[in-house]
């Protein structure tokens, strides 16, 4: 095996993309990825056995594609490297099923990985973050804000191969699920995100003082003495203000102002997990800021987080959108750091974990 | 002829298979045979199940002539950990893949299978006319279809209550599960078989009985590899918000 610069293949089904990815070393070589959304929209949200039919039907014509994408075979690739968590667990099994047949196929190693540690590893493979470092090295004091509709998190990376921690997370509801149910409450298309994100531009995201959630003292405490929340969030609070903001309107008789609420909402969302994100960078000596997940593409979330990293003297990388979507790239690229690092290979009986802890960066 | 089979719809099993297409008389041989005890466990123990089959994967997988799946019916994630593992093999070794229902590796291991006697003594074929293989659809269900005393499909693959099914011996999982039921229904329930659950060692068995029948594979008329769930998806369209007024 090439440990050095070794080609990996990378596989993702943990939510509603089926991604397959090739990557040598840092470099990208195909990202191809295959959606079940459309499959969705009309539930409003992602219906894990609509995702896991579509993974099964989806895998090998995406495996097939991305193969001559890359004009590789399968016999030049040094690994392969899973998404195993955390996930929906019906739609893991179906990526981890197709993954292990390729590994005993080819008798290539195998990685099952970390989703969220992926997201990470993925600012490897764009180009204009290699740009700023030297040695396709991920910089120090790194930390990872990642925002979905399946996960919200903050980490910190000392080492991608060995050593991720949480600072903090949802403790119900994911930044991009609350979007999507507020789309819906505001009669907006799915997914919520973009629809949400296009019609606050119209709207005063000040006209309503929508709640911060787990912004209280008791959840903060201090930088000395933290709470039992200080770098968590919560979004299933906000969304309820949302829907009885709504009702008011309609008891009165009076036009909804969706364009207001949705800027409201939004920046309810963006300014906790913005807030949160800085001062979490902040106490625990994190000095550049990884934006990954599909929210990476709000254009307020990019902003605001823009001017707070700024004012804090914070580095804020945002990999192509491309790439902070969920993809079998990400996998890859985490694949390859664990070779490089000389990380051994999983064992073909390991098994899905839908809440895999980020410290658990391969099984 | 060699075939790899597998077959995930309630525990998790391959096996590998020897037989001459052209010589119905002429007993498969079994190569070699893994199959779990539960019903739980497929996605972490089927691919070093199947790697055992094998002394060398990767040299031997591409030499199959087949490769056969069960497809169901059976609960959905097991049951795609199966199809999953045997469209990637079959991408990856270049080998053709077919699927079977499962159930039919249950009714062939009823026609395999002799009644006997106290004293051990063969009676001759377990169904004597149609009968029925029932498996646990879970949600109080069962998969069931109806086979004749030859093992050729009669009706089915449904999935409904044990009550649906009337007056004919009923093998599987399903049976023992809902013995009551089906025996207030004039069912009768066996007791070698009413536990039995698909092995792809039967299914193989059963795939060996249709393709030397027809003296190759293309003319078996074997399925593809699309599962049948049977089910829709729970997901509900969510209706319009109702309006506060
Ligand atoms: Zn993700």
């Amino acid at each position: 095996m090439n440990q050095a610069n070794p080609l990996i293949l990378g596989i993702e089904s943990s939510c509603d993309e089926t991604g397959v990815g090739l990557v040598r070393g840092t470099e990208l070589l195909t990202n191809t990825v295959s959606s079940s959304m459309d499959e969705h929209v009309r539930f409003g949200g992602v219906i894990p056995e609509i995702a896991s039919r579509a993974h099964l039907d989806a895998f090998v014509p995406t495996l097939a594609a991305a193969l001559s994408d890359a004009g590789v075979t399968l016999e030049e690739v040094d690994a392969i490297a899973v998404t195993t968590g955390p996930g929906l667990a019906g739609a893991l099994m179906v990526g981890v099923s197709a993954a292990k047949a390729l590994a005993l196929a080819t008798g290539k190693p195998l990685y099952a990985i970390n989703h969220l540690v992926a997201h990470v590893g993925v600012g490897l493979l764009d180009k204009s973050i290699a740009a700023q470092y030297d040695g396709g090295a991920l910089p120090e004091n790194l930390g990872a804000l990642l925002v979905s509709g399946g996960h919200t998190e903050i980490l910190r990376v000392r080492s991608i191969a060995s050593d991720v921690q949480l600072l903090g997370a949802t403790i119900d509801d994911a930044a991009g699920e609350a979007f999507d149910k507020v789309a819906r409450l505001l009669g907006l298309s799915y997914p919520g995100g973009p629809a949400i994100d296009k019609l606050a531009r119209e709207g005063n995201a000040k006209a309503i003082r929508f709640p911060r959630g787990l912004t209280m003292p008791k959840y903060m405490g201090t930088a000395e003495a933290p709470g039992p929340h200080r770098y968590d969030f919560s979004f299933s609070g906000l969304k309820t203000a949302v829907a009885r903001c709504v009702e008011g309107y309609e008891a009165r008789g009076e036009e909804v102002p969706v364009a207001d609420i949705a800027a409201s909402f939004q920046e309810a969302v963006l300014d906790v997990i913005t807030a949160k994100a800085v001062l979490a960078c902040r106490e625990q000596g994190v000095t550049t800021l990884l934006l990954g997940g599909g929210v990476a593409a709000n254009s307020r979330l990019r902003e605001l987080a823009g001017q707070r990293c700024l004012a804090a003297g914070i580095t804020l990388l945002v990999p192509s959108l491309s790439l902070c979507t969920d993809n079998g790239a990400m996998v890859a690229a985490l694949g390859a750091q664990l070779v490089m690092n000389g990380v051994a290979p999983s064992d073909l009986a390991f098994a899905t974990d839908s809440s895999l802890p980020v410290t658990t960066i391969s099984l | 002829m060699r075939i790899l089979t597998i077959d995930t719809s309630a525990i998790a099993s391959a096996a590998l298979l020897d037989f001459d297409p052209q010589d119905p008389v002429k007993t498969a041989e079994l190569v070699a045979n893994f199959a779990t005890v539960d019903t739980r466990s497929q996605a972490e123990e089927l691919a070093p199940g199947v790697k055992s089959l094998f002394t060398d994967p990767v040299a031997e997988g591409p030499a199959l002539d087949a490769i056969i799946v069960g497809t169901g019916p059976g609960p959905f994630t097991g049951l795609r950990s199966g199809i999953a593992m045997a469209r990637t093999l079959s991408f990856t070794w270049g080998v053709p893949l077919y699927g079977m229902m499962s159930l039919d590796a249950l009714a062939q291991q009823v026609f395999d299978t002799p009644k006997k006697d106290s004293a051990g003594r063969a009676l001759g074929p377990l169904a004597m006319d149609d009968f029925v293989i029932a498996t646990d659809a879970r949600r109080k269900e069962v998969y069931w279809a109806k086979y004749s005393a030859g093992a050729h499909l009669l009706d089915g693959p449904h999935v409904g209550p044990a009550a649906d099914i009337f007056g004919v011996p009923v093998f599987g999982a399903g049976a023992g599960l809902y013995e009551e039921v089906l025996v207030g229904n004039r069912c009768t329930v066996h007791a070698p078989l009413a536990h039995a659950q698909p092995t792809a060692l039967e299914l193989g068995r059963a795939a060996i009985r249709k393709i030397t029948a027809a003296g190759s594979l293309e003319g078996a008329g074997l399925l593809d590899s699309t599962p049948l769930y049977l089910r829709e998806s729970d997901a509900k369209v969510p209706g319009p918000r109702k309006r506060a007024l």
